[in-house]
C-alpha cells in the first residue's frame, strides 16, 4: 500500500468509529484528541480495527504513535507497505 | 458449541459487552433466562398493551454535541446513530418534601433557581458542588469510596436542601440504606441533575431492539430461555457452562451480568459461599391504567420524588413497604412529537424482601392490594389521587423482580459491595452490570463496554486505558 492509500485505509476506520464528524478538512499535523475529540475509548477502536481489517497487533507502548493522522502514517508504513491495497 | 466468549445475561450490560466483542471479531454468545430480553429494564405485555419496567427514563441525556458525554461515548463505542433511539426530553421532574419542593428539569439552572428561591445563598453553594465533582470515570478510584453525605455538607449548609438533592439520587441508584459514595454520588449527580432525563415515544424497547439487532448484524448470537444451571470450573478457570436443559457449550471465558454472588454460586460449592448479603434494596412498583389521559395529574411532572416524614429515610422498611417516601412517574409527560397516550402512572416505594418472602399465597395476594391501596394513598398527596380513575393495576414486588431478573433478594442496584474492576475469584469469568459498579441504562451499558475492553480486547493485543 502507498502511503496515500494507508492515510485513506485510517480515514475509514475514522469515519466508522465517528461516523458524524467531517473528515474531509482533517489537519493531518493535529492531533485526533483535539480535532476530532476523540477519547481513550476512541483509540482503541482505531487500534481494534487495524488488527481486524489487517491484522497488525500494535502494542501499548505504541499507542502514542496513533496520535495525529501523519504520525499514524508514519508507524504504519513499515508495517504496511507490502501489503495489498483492500 | 465453542465460544470466544459467552455472556449471562441479556440486559443493558450484556448486551453492551456482546457488541463490543463481537465488533472485535469474537465469537459471542448471549444467553438470557427469560423469554424477553431487557433484564432489570425491560417491557412486558399485560391485556394487550406492553408496559416498561425498570428504570423510569434514560439518564445522561446530554447534548448530541457534546462528544465526552458518557451517553454519546458510549453510542459511539456500540456504532449505534443517536437518533436511532428516538429520545424525548422529559418536561420537568419535582422533588417534593412537607412544605417545600423542587422542581429540575434537563437545564441545571432551573434547579439552581429554585434552590434560590427556597434556600437563597445556598444556590451559589450547589453550583461550587457540581464544579467539584469527581470526573465521571473515576467512580470506582478508592479515594472516593468515602460518604456522599460528608462531601454533600461540605458545600450545602441546610440538611434539608442536602436531604432533597440525595432524594432522587438514592432511589436511582443507591444500593446501599442511607448512603453513598462519592464517586456513585458523582455519577448519579452527574447523570440526573447536570445531563437529564429522556425516553423514547416507544418506551425501553425501542433501545434494546437497537442493541438486539446491532448484536446480531455483528454475528452474535442470542439465545432466550437459556437458564445456566452450572459454570464448571477445572484449576480456578472455567471450561464448560451448562444449561438447566442439560445441555453444555464451552467458552474462553464468561462475562456475567447476574449479579457477583448469584454467578459465584453457579460456580460451585467451594465459590459458592462468599457470603450473599442480606441488606439490599428493593421496591414495590405499582403500574397503574387509567381510564383517561394523565394530563390532569400535572402535565410538567414527569418524575415526582416524594417525601413526606420529617426524616428522609432511605432504609430497608421494617414492614412490606416504606410509604412515607417514594416516587410517581408519568410516562406520557415527555416532549414527545406527538402527545403520548398509554394513560400509565408508575408508583414505586422501597420495600423488604425478607417480609414479602415470608407470606403464603393468600397474604401475598391480600398483601398486594393493602400495598398499593397505601401507595397510591401516600402518591395522592404529591400528584393527586389515581384511585377513582385506575383500571388496572399491576403490582411488582421485591420477589417479582427476583424471579424475573434472577437478582438475590430482588435487588435493583445490586449488592451492597462492588468489584469495580470486573474480576471474580475465577481467572476467566467477570461481572458487568450493577455489581460492577455502575447503575442505571447508561451505567449498565457502560459497565458492559468497559469490562469488555478492559479485560476480554486486551487479550488480543489491545490493552485498556482506563477509560
Amino acid at each position: 500500500m502507498t502511503v496515500a492509500e494507508i492515510r485513506q485505509a485510517v480515514i475509514d476506520i475514522l469515519s466508522d468509529i465517528a461516523p458524524d464528524q467531517d473528515l474531509s478538512a482533517l489537519n493531518d499535523e493535529m492531533s485526533f484528541r483535539e480535532q476530532l475529540e476523540m477519547d481513550s475509548m476512541d483509540f482503541l477502536d482505531i487500534v481494534m480495527e487495524l488488527r481486524k481489517r489487517y491484522r497488525i497487533q500494535i502494542p501499548e507502548e505504541d499507542y502514542p504513535q496513533l496520535a495525529s493522522m501523519a504520525s499514524t502514517v508514519a508507524y504504519l508504513e513499515p508495517i504496511m507497505k507490502d501489503m495489498p491495497k483492500k | 458449541m465453542d465460544y470466544d466468549t459467552i455472556i449471562i445475561g441479556a440486559g443493558m450490560s450484556g448486551l453492551a459487552a456482546g457488541i463490543r466483542l463481537a465488533l472485535a471479531g469474537q465469537s459471542v454468545c448471549i444467553v438470557e433466562q427469560h423469554s424477553v430480553i431487557g433484564g432489570l429494564n425491560s417491557y412486558y405485555k399485560r391485556h394487550g398493551r406492553r408496559c416498561d419496567v425498570g428504570l423510569h427514563a434514560l439518564t445522561n441525556c446530554a447534548s448530541p454535541s457534546d462528544r465526552r458525554a458518557p451517553l454519546n461515548r458510549l453510542l459511539r463505542q456500540l456504532r449505534i446513530g443517536r437518533n436511532e433511539w428516538a429520545l424525548r426530553p422529559q418536561r420537568s421532574s419535582r422533588i417534593a418534601f412537607p412544605g417545600v419542593e423542587l422542581r429540575f428539569n434537563n437545564d441545571f439552572l432551573l434547579l439552581c433557581e429554585q434552590v434560590r428561591q427556597h434556600f437563597g445563598e445556598e444556590a451559589a453553594h450547589l453550583q461550587r458542588l457540581a464544579q467539584s465533582l469527581p470526573a465521571y470515570d473515576q467512580y470506582a478510584d478508592p479515594s472516593l469510596q468515602t460518604s456522599a453525605r460528608q462531601f454533600v455538607a461540605g458545600f450545602i449548609r441546610d440538611p434539608l436542601l442536602a436531604e432533597m438533592l440525595l432524594c432522587p439520587l438514592l432511589f436511582y441508584g443507591g444500593p446501599t440504606e442511607h448512603d453513598m459514595t462519592v464517586g456513585q454520588f458523582a455519577v448519579l449527580f452527574r447523570s440526573i441533575f447536570l445531563e437529564g432525563l429522556a425516553r423514547p415515544a416507544e418506551g425501553v424497547r425501542v433501545i434494546l431492539q437497537s442493541l438486539s439487532h446491532q448484536f446480531r448484524r455483528l454475528g452474535g448470537e442470542l439465545r432466550i430461555r437459556a437458564r445456566v444451571a452450572e459454570l464448571l470450573t477445572r484449576h480456578g478457570a472455567i471450561q464448560r457452562v451448562r444449561f438447566a436443559d442439560g445441555r453444555e457449550a464451552a467458552a474462553r471465558r464468561v462475562i456475567s451480568s447476574a449479579g457477583f454472588y448469584e454467578t459465584m454460586r453457579l460456580c460451585g460449592p467451594s465459590y459458592g459461599t462468599v457470603g450473599a448479603d442480606a441488606k439490599r434494596m428493593s421496591f414495590v412498583e405499582a403500574v397503574v391504567r387509567l381510564s383517561r389521559p394523565t394530563e390532569q395529574f400535572g402535565r410538567n411532572d414527569s418524575i415526582v420524588f416524594f417525601n413526606r416524614s420529617e426524616q428522609f429515610a432511605y432504609q430497608r422498611p421494617k414492614g412490606l413497604i416504606d410509604s412515607r417516601s417514594g416516587m410517581a412517574c408519568f410516562p406520557d409527560h415527555f416532549e414527545f412529537d406527538s402527545p403520548a397516550d398509554e394513560r400509565v402512572v408508575r408508583l414505586s416505594c422501597l420495600a423488604d424482601y425478607g417480609h414479602w418472602a415470608r407470606l403464603n399465597r393468600d397474604e401475598y395476594t391480600h398483601a398486594k392490594k393493602t400495598t398499593f391501596e397505601q401507595l397510591a394513598a401516600a402518591a395522592a398527596e404529591v400528584v393527586g389521587d389515581v384511585r377513582p380513575l385506575a383500571e388496572d393495576v399491576d403490582l411488582f414486588t421485591p420477589l417479582t423482580i427476583e424471579r424475573f431478573t434472577g437478582h438475590d433478594g430482588g435487588s435493583i442496584y445490586g449488592g451492597t459491595s462492588k468489584r469495580y474492576d470486573g474480576t471474580t475469584p475465577i481467572s476467566n469469568l467477570f461481572v458487568c452490570g450493577n455489581d460492577q459498579g455502575l447503575v442505571g441504562v447508561v451505567g449498565a451499558l457502560m459497565s458492559g463496554i468497559t469490562v469488555a475492553n478492559r479485560h476480554v480486547l486486551s487479550e488480543s493485543g489491545a490493552r485498556t486505558i482506563t477509560v
